[in-house]
Protein backbone atom coordinates (compact mmCIF):
# COMPACT_ATOMS: atom_id res chain seq x y z
CA UNK A 1 0.00 0.00 0.00
CA UNK A 2 0.98 3.61 -0.42
CA UNK A 3 2.06 4.14 3.17
CA UNK A 4 3.96 7.20 2.24
CA UNK A 5 0.95 8.88 0.71
CA UNK A 6 -1.04 8.02 3.83
CA UNK A 7 1.70 9.49 5.98
CA UNK A 8 1.73 12.67 3.95
CA UNK A 9 -2.02 13.01 4.39
CA UNK A 10 -1.88 12.11 8.07
CA UNK A 11 0.68 14.81 8.76
CA UNK A 12 -1.30 17.37 6.77
CA UNK A 13 -4.66 16.78 8.43
CA UNK A 14 -3.94 18.11 11.92
CA UNK A 15 -2.81 21.39 10.37
CA UNK A 16 -6.39 22.34 9.54
CA UNK A 17 -7.85 22.31 13.06
CA UNK A 18 -4.65 23.88 14.41
CA UNK A 19 -5.06 26.81 12.08
CA UNK A 20 -8.71 27.12 12.99
CA UNK A 21 -7.74 27.75 16.60
CA UNK A 22 -6.04 31.04 15.74
CA UNK A 23 -8.15 34.13 16.05
CA UNK A 24 -9.78 35.20 12.82
CA UNK A 25 -8.89 38.74 13.83
CA UNK A 26 -5.22 37.98 13.14
CA UNK A 27 -6.14 38.48 9.49
CA UNK A 28 -6.55 42.20 10.23
CA UNK A 29 -2.92 42.50 11.25
CA UNK A 30 -1.72 44.27 14.35
CA UNK A 31 -4.04 46.28 16.55
CA UNK A 32 -4.16 49.94 15.70
CA UNK A 33 -1.92 51.95 17.96
CA UNK A 34 -4.02 54.97 18.81
CA UNK A 35 -2.60 56.78 21.83
CA UNK A 36 -4.40 55.88 24.99
CA UNK A 37 -3.72 57.77 28.21
CA UNK A 38 -4.08 56.47 31.73
CA UNK A 39 -7.30 57.58 33.38
CA UNK A 40 -8.29 58.00 37.01
CA UNK A 41 -4.85 58.06 38.62
CA UNK A 42 -6.72 59.58 41.57
CA UNK A 43 -10.44 59.88 42.19
CA UNK A 44 -10.39 63.63 42.60
CA UNK A 45 -8.31 66.71 41.78
CA UNK A 46 -7.07 66.78 45.41
CA UNK A 47 -5.51 63.95 47.40
CA UNK A 48 -6.51 65.46 50.74
CA UNK A 49 -5.27 69.04 51.00
CA UNK A 50 -2.85 69.08 48.10
CA UNK A 51 -3.33 68.61 44.38
CA UNK A 52 -3.39 65.21 42.75
CA UNK A 53 -2.42 64.48 39.15
CA UNK A 54 -6.03 64.84 38.06
CA UNK A 55 -7.54 67.85 36.36
CA UNK A 56 -11.18 68.29 35.44
CA UNK A 57 -12.30 67.28 31.95
CA UNK A 58 -13.28 70.10 29.62
CA UNK A 59 -16.59 71.69 30.53
CA UNK A 60 -16.85 70.17 34.00
CA UNK A 61 -17.49 72.36 37.03
CA UNK A 62 -16.52 71.00 40.42
CA UNK A 63 -18.10 72.42 43.55
CA UNK A 64 -15.91 71.55 46.52
CA UNK A 65 -17.04 71.89 50.09
CA UNK A 66 -14.26 71.21 52.57
CA UNK A 67 -14.41 71.14 56.35
CA UNK A 68 -11.77 70.64 59.03
CA UNK A 69 -13.13 70.14 62.51
CA UNK A 70 -11.24 71.10 65.66
CA UNK A 71 -8.45 68.97 67.11
CA UNK A 72 -9.69 65.59 68.25
CA UNK A 73 -7.57 65.93 71.41
CA UNK A 74 -9.80 68.84 72.42
CA UNK A 75 -11.65 66.26 74.46
CA UNK A 76 -15.30 65.75 75.22
CA UNK A 77 -15.90 69.42 76.12
CA UNK A 78 -15.20 70.28 72.47
CA UNK A 79 -16.93 67.09 71.32
CA UNK A 80 -13.54 65.89 70.01
CA UNK A 81 -13.26 68.85 67.71
CA UNK A 82 -16.71 68.67 66.16
CA UNK A 83 -17.71 71.93 67.91
CA UNK A 84 -15.52 73.90 65.53
CA UNK A 85 -15.05 73.91 61.80
CA UNK A 86 -12.76 75.59 59.33
CA UNK A 87 -14.31 75.76 55.89
CA UNK A 88 -13.19 76.20 52.32
CA UNK A 89 -15.71 76.54 49.53
CA UNK A 90 -14.27 76.13 46.07
CA UNK A 91 -15.26 76.12 42.44
CA UNK A 92 -12.98 74.52 39.85
CA UNK A 93 -13.55 74.35 36.11
CA UNK A 94 -11.94 72.46 33.24
CA UNK A 95 -11.21 74.89 30.41
CA UNK A 96 -9.65 72.13 28.34
CA UNK A 97 -8.99 68.51 29.22
CA UNK A 98 -5.56 69.63 30.39
CA UNK A 99 -6.12 73.10 31.85
CA UNK A 100 -8.09 73.70 35.02
CA UNK A 101 -8.80 76.92 36.90
CA UNK A 102 -10.30 77.37 40.33
CA UNK A 103 -11.22 79.83 43.03
CA UNK A 104 -11.84 79.28 46.71
CA UNK A 105 -12.76 81.08 49.87
CA UNK A 106 -11.47 79.83 53.21
CA UNK A 107 -12.60 80.80 56.66
CA UNK A 108 -8.94 80.33 57.68
CA UNK A 109 -7.64 83.95 57.77
CA UNK A 110 -10.62 84.83 55.55
CA UNK A 111 -8.58 83.96 52.49
CA UNK A 112 -9.53 83.98 48.83
CA UNK A 113 -7.36 81.81 46.59
CA UNK A 114 -7.14 81.23 42.88
CA UNK A 115 -5.39 78.46 41.01
CA UNK A 116 -4.25 77.27 37.61
CA UNK A 117 -3.34 73.68 36.95
CA UNK A 118 -2.02 72.24 33.71
CA UNK A 119 -1.37 68.65 32.68
CA UNK A 120 2.06 68.90 31.10
CA UNK A 121 2.65 65.17 30.56
CA UNK A 122 0.11 62.39 30.43
CA UNK A 123 0.93 58.85 31.42
CA UNK A 124 0.48 56.53 28.49
CA UNK A 125 -1.23 53.13 28.38
CA UNK A 126 -0.88 52.22 24.74
CA UNK A 127 0.48 53.68 21.52
CA UNK A 128 3.01 55.98 23.22
CA UNK A 129 5.71 55.58 25.83
CA UNK A 130 5.35 58.30 28.51
CA UNK A 131 5.77 56.49 31.85
CA UNK A 132 4.66 59.33 34.15
CA UNK A 133 2.16 62.11 34.44
CA UNK A 134 3.29 65.63 35.29
CA UNK A 135 1.17 68.62 36.27
CA UNK A 136 2.11 72.18 37.12
CA UNK A 137 0.11 74.08 39.69
CA UNK A 138 0.26 77.82 40.29
CA UNK A 139 -1.89 79.49 42.89
CA UNK A 140 -2.18 82.76 44.74
CA UNK A 141 -4.02 83.72 47.88
CA UNK A 142 -5.05 86.95 49.54
CA UNK A 143 -6.31 87.39 53.06
CA UNK A 144 -9.27 89.70 53.57
CA UNK A 145 -8.88 90.04 57.35
CA UNK A 146 -8.78 93.54 58.80
CA UNK A 147 -5.12 94.58 59.06
CA UNK A 148 -4.88 94.23 62.87
CA UNK A 149 -5.90 90.57 62.63
CA UNK A 150 -3.44 89.55 59.90
CA UNK A 151 -0.89 87.47 61.86
CA UNK A 152 2.19 88.90 60.14
CA UNK A 153 1.20 92.56 60.55
CA UNK A 154 2.88 94.70 63.23
CA UNK A 155 1.36 97.89 64.65
CA UNK A 156 2.43 100.80 62.46
CA UNK A 157 2.78 98.62 59.33
CA UNK A 158 1.28 100.12 56.23
CA UNK A 159 -1.60 97.91 54.97
CA UNK A 160 -0.50 97.28 51.39
CA UNK A 161 -2.50 94.77 49.34
CA UNK A 162 0.77 93.15 48.25
CA UNK A 163 1.52 92.35 51.90
CA UNK A 164 -1.59 90.20 52.01
CA UNK A 165 -0.58 88.04 49.06
CA UNK A 166 1.17 84.71 48.89
CA UNK A 167 1.96 82.40 45.99
CA UNK A 168 2.50 78.73 45.45
CA UNK A 169 4.19 76.93 42.57
CA UNK A 170 4.22 73.19 42.42
CA UNK A 171 5.12 70.29 40.21
CA UNK A 172 3.10 67.14 40.62
CA UNK A 173 4.85 64.11 39.14
CA UNK A 174 3.63 60.57 39.51
CA UNK A 175 2.37 57.38 38.07
CA UNK A 176 -0.49 54.93 38.31
CA UNK A 177 1.64 51.85 38.89
CA UNK A 178 -1.22 49.36 38.89
CA UNK A 179 -5.00 49.60 38.88
CA UNK A 180 -4.89 49.89 42.64
CA UNK A 181 -1.70 51.85 43.33
CA UNK A 182 -0.84 55.43 42.41
CA UNK A 183 2.01 57.50 43.79
CA UNK A 184 3.18 61.07 43.26
CA UNK A 185 5.89 63.49 44.37
CA UNK A 186 5.24 67.23 44.65
CA UNK A 187 8.24 69.58 44.83
CA UNK A 188 7.25 73.21 45.17
CA UNK A 189 7.87 76.62 46.59
CA UNK A 190 5.59 78.87 48.63
CA UNK A 191 6.30 82.57 48.46
CA UNK A 192 4.97 84.92 51.13
CA UNK A 193 5.17 88.61 50.34
CA UNK A 194 5.39 89.47 54.00
CA UNK A 195 6.41 87.29 56.93
CA UNK A 196 6.12 87.78 60.70
CA UNK A 197 9.79 87.79 61.68
CA UNK A 198 12.94 89.14 60.07
CA UNK A 199 14.75 85.77 60.14
CA UNK A 200 11.92 83.99 58.36
CA UNK A 201 12.40 83.31 54.66
CA UNK A 202 9.82 84.63 52.23
CA UNK A 203 10.30 81.59 49.98
CA UNK A 204 9.92 78.14 51.44
CA UNK A 205 11.02 75.27 49.25
CA UNK A 206 9.01 72.20 50.08
CA UNK A 207 8.36 68.70 48.88
CA UNK A 208 5.36 66.45 49.23
CA UNK A 209 4.55 62.82 48.60
CA UNK A 210 1.12 61.30 48.20
CA UNK A 211 -0.35 57.99 47.26
CA UNK A 212 -3.51 56.03 46.78
CA UNK A 213 -4.37 52.40 47.33
CA UNK A 214 -7.72 51.34 45.98
CA UNK A 215 -9.85 49.40 48.42
CA UNK A 216 -12.64 48.65 45.98
CA UNK A 217 -13.85 49.93 42.62
CA UNK A 218 -15.32 52.99 44.31
CA UNK A 219 -13.20 53.59 47.37
CA UNK A 220 -9.55 54.18 48.07
CA UNK A 221 -7.17 54.84 50.91
CA UNK A 222 -5.11 58.01 50.46
CA UNK A 223 -2.14 59.50 52.22
CA UNK A 224 -0.23 62.73 51.91
CA UNK A 225 2.79 64.41 53.51
CA UNK A 226 4.30 67.84 52.89
CA UNK A 227 7.61 68.94 54.39
CA UNK A 228 9.43 72.26 54.24
CA UNK A 229 13.08 71.57 53.46
CA UNK A 230 15.42 72.37 56.40
CA UNK A 231 17.80 75.34 56.48
CA UNK A 232 15.20 77.95 55.58
CA UNK A 233 15.00 79.91 58.80
CA UNK A 234 13.14 79.13 62.00
CA UNK A 235 10.00 77.02 61.56
CA UNK A 236 8.78 76.93 65.13
CA UNK A 237 5.85 76.53 65.97
CA UNK A 238 4.96 75.01 62.61
CA UNK A 239 4.99 71.35 61.68
CA UNK A 240 4.95 69.39 58.47
CA UNK A 241 1.55 68.46 57.07
CA UNK A 242 0.31 64.88 57.37
CA UNK A 243 -2.97 63.48 56.18
CA UNK A 244 -4.55 60.09 55.75
CA UNK A 245 -7.98 59.56 54.34
CA UNK A 246 -10.53 57.58 52.43
CA UNK A 247 -12.07 58.49 49.07
CA UNK A 248 -15.57 57.27 48.38
CA UNK A 249 -17.00 57.87 44.95
CA UNK A 250 -20.69 57.68 44.13
CA UNK A 251 -21.46 58.75 40.59
CA UNK A 252 -21.11 62.54 40.49
CA UNK A 253 -19.87 62.89 44.08
CA UNK A 254 -16.55 62.13 45.65
CA UNK A 255 -16.48 62.09 49.44
CA UNK A 256 -13.06 62.43 50.97
CA UNK A 257 -12.92 61.74 54.70
CA UNK A 258 -9.63 62.21 56.48
CA UNK A 259 -7.49 62.94 59.48
CA UNK A 260 -4.93 65.71 59.17
CA UNK A 261 -2.96 68.04 61.40
CA UNK A 262 -3.42 70.96 58.98
CA UNK A 263 -6.15 73.52 59.48
CA UNK A 264 -5.97 75.54 56.27
CA UNK A 265 -6.93 74.15 52.89
CA UNK A 266 -4.80 76.18 50.51
CA UNK A 267 -1.07 75.67 50.00
CA UNK A 268 0.44 78.46 52.09
CA UNK A 269 -1.73 77.46 55.01
CA UNK A 270 -1.13 73.74 55.08
CA UNK A 271 2.45 73.60 53.84
CA UNK A 272 3.89 76.46 55.88
CA UNK A 273 1.41 77.13 58.71
CA UNK A 274 0.39 73.76 60.09
CA UNK A 275 0.42 74.20 63.86
CA UNK A 276 -0.78 70.76 64.88
CA UNK A 277 1.62 68.00 65.88
CA UNK A 278 0.02 64.93 64.30
CA UNK A 279 1.76 62.53 66.67
CA UNK A 280 0.60 64.40 69.79
CA UNK A 281 -3.01 64.08 68.77
CA UNK A 282 -3.39 67.52 67.17
CA UNK A 283 -5.52 65.97 64.48
CA UNK A 284 -8.53 67.34 62.70
CA UNK A 285 -11.23 65.12 61.37
CA UNK A 286 -12.19 66.61 58.03
CA UNK A 287 -13.93 66.01 54.77
CA UNK A 288 -14.06 67.30 51.22
CA UNK A 289 -17.21 66.85 49.21
CA UNK A 290 -16.77 67.20 45.49
CA UNK A 291 -19.83 67.49 43.27
CA UNK A 292 -19.28 67.74 39.54
CA UNK A 293 -21.59 69.28 36.97
CA UNK A 294 -21.15 68.98 33.24
CA UNK A 295 -21.90 72.52 32.12
CA UNK A 296 -20.57 72.17 28.59
CA UNK A 297 -20.49 68.99 26.49
CA UNK A 298 -17.70 69.19 23.93
CA UNK A 299 -18.02 65.47 23.19
CA UNK A 300 -21.75 65.58 22.61
CA UNK A 301 -21.15 68.17 19.95
CA UNK A 302 -18.43 66.10 18.32
CA UNK A 303 -20.61 62.98 18.41
CA UNK A 304 -23.52 64.76 16.78
CA UNK A 305 -21.20 66.01 14.08
CA UNK A 306 -19.81 62.53 13.45
CA UNK A 307 -23.30 61.08 13.33
CA UNK A 308 -24.22 63.64 10.70
CA UNK A 309 -21.27 62.61 8.59
CA UNK A 310 -22.00 58.96 9.18
CA UNK A 311 -25.65 59.26 8.19
CA UNK A 312 -24.90 60.47 4.68
CA UNK A 313 -23.42 57.36 3.05
CA UNK A 314 -26.16 55.25 4.64
CA UNK A 315 -28.88 57.32 3.01
CA UNK A 316 -27.06 57.26 -0.27
CA UNK A 317 -26.78 53.47 -0.14
CA UNK A 318 -28.71 52.82 -3.33
CA UNK A 319 -27.59 49.72 -5.25
CA UNK A 320 -24.76 50.99 -7.37
CA UNK A 321 -24.84 50.02 -11.00
CA UNK B 1 5.29 -1.85 -4.52
CA UNK B 2 8.07 -0.26 -6.49
CA UNK B 3 9.35 3.26 -6.16
CA UNK B 4 7.80 4.25 -9.44
CA UNK B 5 4.32 3.50 -8.11
CA UNK B 6 4.94 5.54 -4.97
CA UNK B 7 6.18 8.42 -7.05
CA UNK B 8 3.02 8.17 -9.12
CA UNK B 9 0.85 8.24 -6.01
CA UNK B 10 2.69 11.21 -4.62
CA UNK B 11 2.34 13.05 -7.89
CA UNK B 12 -1.35 12.23 -7.86
CA UNK B 13 -1.82 13.62 -4.32
CA UNK B 14 0.15 16.70 -5.17
CA UNK B 15 -2.03 17.21 -8.24
CA UNK B 16 -5.19 16.91 -6.17
CA UNK B 17 -3.80 19.33 -3.60
CA UNK B 18 -2.92 21.80 -6.32
CA UNK B 19 -6.33 21.45 -7.95
CA UNK B 20 -8.06 21.95 -4.62
CA UNK B 21 -5.93 24.89 -3.56
CA UNK B 22 -7.93 27.64 -5.29
CA UNK B 23 -11.20 26.11 -4.08
CA UNK B 24 -9.92 25.95 -0.52
CA UNK B 25 -8.54 29.45 -0.58
CA UNK B 26 -11.82 30.82 -1.90
CA UNK B 27 -13.61 28.93 0.80
CA UNK B 28 -11.39 30.73 3.29
CA UNK B 29 -12.04 34.14 1.77
CA UNK B 30 -12.20 36.63 4.62
CA UNK B 31 -13.95 39.92 5.07
CA UNK B 32 -12.77 42.32 7.71
CA UNK B 33 -13.22 45.77 9.19
CA UNK B 34 -11.42 47.90 11.75
CA UNK B 35 -13.94 50.72 11.89
CA UNK B 36 -17.08 48.98 13.02
CA UNK B 37 -19.60 51.02 14.99
CA UNK B 38 -20.83 49.59 18.25
CA UNK B 39 -23.31 51.68 20.20
CA UNK B 40 -24.96 50.89 23.46
CA UNK B 41 -27.93 52.60 24.92
CA UNK B 42 -29.13 52.52 28.50
CA UNK B 43 -32.61 53.77 29.22
CA UNK B 44 -33.35 54.36 32.90
CA UNK B 45 -35.93 56.48 34.75
CA UNK B 46 -33.45 59.24 35.59
CA UNK B 47 -31.06 59.17 32.69
CA UNK B 48 -30.50 57.94 29.16
CA UNK B 49 -26.93 57.04 28.39
CA UNK B 50 -25.41 56.42 24.98
CA UNK B 51 -21.87 55.40 24.19
CA UNK B 52 -20.29 54.63 20.87
CA UNK B 53 -17.10 53.03 19.64
CA UNK B 54 -16.09 53.61 16.04
CA UNK B 55 -13.22 51.19 15.86
CA UNK B 56 -14.49 47.73 16.54
CA UNK B 57 -12.48 45.07 14.71
CA UNK B 58 -14.22 42.14 13.07
CA UNK B 59 -13.55 39.35 10.61
CA UNK B 60 -16.16 37.32 8.78
CA UNK B 61 -15.66 34.19 6.70
CA UNK B 62 -18.74 33.85 4.45
CA UNK B 63 -17.98 30.27 3.43
CA UNK B 64 -17.90 28.89 6.96
CA UNK B 65 -20.05 31.52 8.67
CA UNK B 66 -17.36 32.11 11.28
CA UNK B 67 -17.43 35.61 12.74
CA UNK B 68 -15.34 37.35 15.38
CA UNK B 69 -15.48 40.75 17.01
CA UNK B 70 -13.20 42.64 19.31
CA UNK B 71 -13.65 46.14 20.72
CA UNK B 72 -11.57 48.16 23.15
CA UNK B 73 -13.64 49.17 26.17
CA UNK B 74 -11.68 52.38 26.49
CA UNK B 75 -12.66 53.36 22.95
CA UNK B 76 -16.30 53.87 23.93
CA UNK B 77 -17.11 57.55 23.90
CA UNK B 78 -19.69 59.10 26.16
CA UNK B 79 -21.20 62.55 26.13
CA UNK B 80 -19.92 63.21 29.64
CA UNK B 81 -16.24 62.68 30.30
CA UNK B 82 -16.94 61.56 33.85
CA UNK B 83 -19.39 58.93 32.72
CA UNK B 84 -16.67 57.56 30.49
CA UNK B 85 -14.27 57.44 33.41
CA UNK B 86 -16.80 55.76 35.68
CA UNK B 87 -17.71 53.29 32.93
CA UNK B 88 -14.06 52.25 32.66
CA UNK B 89 -13.14 52.45 36.33
CA UNK B 90 -16.22 51.39 38.24
CA UNK B 91 -18.11 49.10 35.93
CA UNK B 92 -16.06 47.57 33.10
CA UNK B 93 -12.69 47.62 34.90
CA UNK B 94 -11.05 48.18 31.54
CA UNK B 95 -7.59 48.04 33.09
CA UNK B 96 -8.21 44.39 33.93
CA UNK B 97 -10.50 43.56 31.00
CA UNK B 98 -9.46 45.83 28.14
CA UNK B 99 -11.57 44.23 25.40
CA UNK B 100 -15.04 42.88 24.79
CA UNK B 101 -15.12 39.99 22.34
CA UNK B 102 -17.59 37.98 20.39
CA UNK B 103 -16.86 34.67 18.75
CA UNK B 104 -19.62 33.02 16.82
CA UNK B 105 -21.21 31.44 13.83
CA UNK B 106 -23.64 32.79 11.25
CA UNK B 107 -26.40 30.52 10.02
CA UNK B 108 -28.02 31.47 6.76
CA UNK B 109 -31.39 30.38 5.44
CA UNK B 110 -30.94 27.05 3.63
CA UNK B 111 -29.36 27.60 0.25
CA UNK B 112 -28.57 31.24 0.89
CA UNK B 113 -25.07 32.58 0.25
CA UNK B 114 -24.21 35.80 2.06
CA UNK B 115 -21.58 36.79 -0.44
CA UNK B 116 -24.26 37.09 -3.15
CA UNK B 117 -25.38 40.72 -3.62
CA UNK B 118 -28.53 41.56 -1.72
CA UNK B 119 -29.82 41.46 1.84
CA UNK B 120 -29.62 38.28 3.89
CA UNK B 121 -31.12 37.64 7.29
CA UNK B 122 -28.93 35.39 9.36
CA UNK B 123 -29.04 33.78 12.76
CA UNK B 124 -25.97 34.57 14.90
CA UNK B 125 -24.97 32.24 17.70
CA UNK B 126 -21.86 32.55 19.75
CA UNK B 127 -20.16 33.63 22.92
CA UNK B 128 -20.00 37.21 24.09
CA UNK B 129 -17.20 38.00 26.50
CA UNK B 130 -17.53 41.21 28.50
CA UNK B 131 -15.80 42.06 31.77
CA UNK B 132 -14.09 38.68 31.64
CA UNK B 133 -17.40 36.80 31.78
CA UNK B 134 -18.57 34.67 28.84
CA UNK B 135 -22.25 34.45 28.01
CA UNK B 136 -23.98 32.78 25.06
CA UNK B 137 -25.53 35.21 22.61
CA UNK B 138 -28.25 34.39 20.10
CA UNK B 139 -29.52 37.10 17.82
CA UNK B 140 -30.39 37.89 14.24
CA UNK B 141 -28.50 40.14 11.88
CA UNK B 142 -28.99 41.57 8.43
CA UNK B 143 -26.08 41.27 6.06
CA UNK B 144 -26.17 43.21 2.82
CA UNK B 145 -23.62 42.29 0.20
CA UNK B 146 -22.92 44.95 -2.41
CA UNK B 147 -21.69 44.50 -5.93
CA UNK B 148 -18.59 46.48 -5.00
CA UNK B 149 -17.47 43.57 -2.82
CA UNK B 150 -18.37 44.97 0.60
CA UNK B 151 -20.74 43.43 3.11
CA UNK B 152 -22.72 45.68 5.42
CA UNK B 153 -23.87 44.08 8.67
CA UNK B 154 -26.49 45.43 11.06
CA UNK B 155 -27.44 43.83 14.32
CA UNK B 156 -29.21 44.71 17.54
CA UNK B 157 -29.32 42.76 20.78
CA UNK B 158 -29.58 43.25 24.53
CA UNK B 159 -26.96 42.70 27.18
CA UNK B 160 -27.58 42.62 30.90
CA UNK B 161 -24.61 44.00 32.85
CA UNK B 162 -25.51 41.68 35.72
CA UNK B 163 -24.95 38.62 33.49
CA UNK B 164 -21.36 39.72 33.00
CA UNK B 165 -20.57 40.27 36.65
CA UNK B 166 -21.02 44.05 36.45
CA UNK B 167 -22.70 45.25 39.61
CA UNK B 168 -24.66 48.49 39.78
CA UNK B 169 -24.82 49.98 43.29
CA UNK B 170 -28.24 50.87 44.70
CA UNK B 171 -27.46 54.56 44.68
CA UNK B 172 -27.33 54.78 40.88
CA UNK B 173 -29.85 52.06 40.05
CA UNK B 174 -32.30 54.62 38.69
CA UNK B 175 -29.65 55.91 36.31
CA UNK B 176 -28.46 52.69 34.73
CA UNK B 177 -30.69 50.26 32.84
CA UNK B 178 -30.88 46.61 33.77
CA UNK B 179 -30.54 45.77 30.10
CA UNK B 180 -28.49 47.66 27.53
CA UNK B 181 -29.43 47.81 23.88
CA UNK B 182 -26.39 47.17 21.74
CA UNK B 183 -26.36 48.14 18.07
CA UNK B 184 -23.70 46.92 15.70
CA UNK B 185 -23.15 48.46 12.31
CA UNK B 186 -20.14 47.45 10.30
CA UNK B 187 -18.96 47.48 6.71
CA UNK B 188 -16.70 44.59 5.76
CA UNK B 189 -14.15 44.76 3.01
CA UNK B 190 -12.50 41.79 1.38
CA UNK B 191 -9.16 41.06 3.04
Amino acid sequence: MNHKAFLVLATCLPVVPLMAQDSLLDALGKDSTANSYTIAIFKSTRVVNGHSLETLPQGVLDLRISHRMGFVNGGISNFFGLDQATIRLGLDYGITDRLMVGIGRSSYQKTVDGLLKYKLLRQCDAGCTMPIALDVVASASVTTLVAEEVPWYRPGNEDYLSNRLSYNFQLVAGRKFTEGLSFQVMPGVVHRNLVTRKDEHNDLVNVGVAGRVKLSRRSALTGEWFGVLPGQGPRDPFHNSVAIGVDIETGGHVFQLHFTNSTGMFERAFITETTGDFFKGDIHFGFNISRVFTVYDPKAKALRKQDGIHAKPQKARVPAK
Amino acid sequence: MNTGAIMKHQAFIAAIALALAPVLSRAQEKFGARDGNITFFSHAPLEDITAVSRNAASVLVPATGAIEFSVLIKAFEFKKALMQEHFNENYMESGKFPKAKFNGQLKTEPGDDISKPGAHTVQVDGTLSIHGVDQPLHTRAILTASTDGTIQAECKFNVRPEDHGITVPGLVRDKIAKSMEVTVSITYHKL
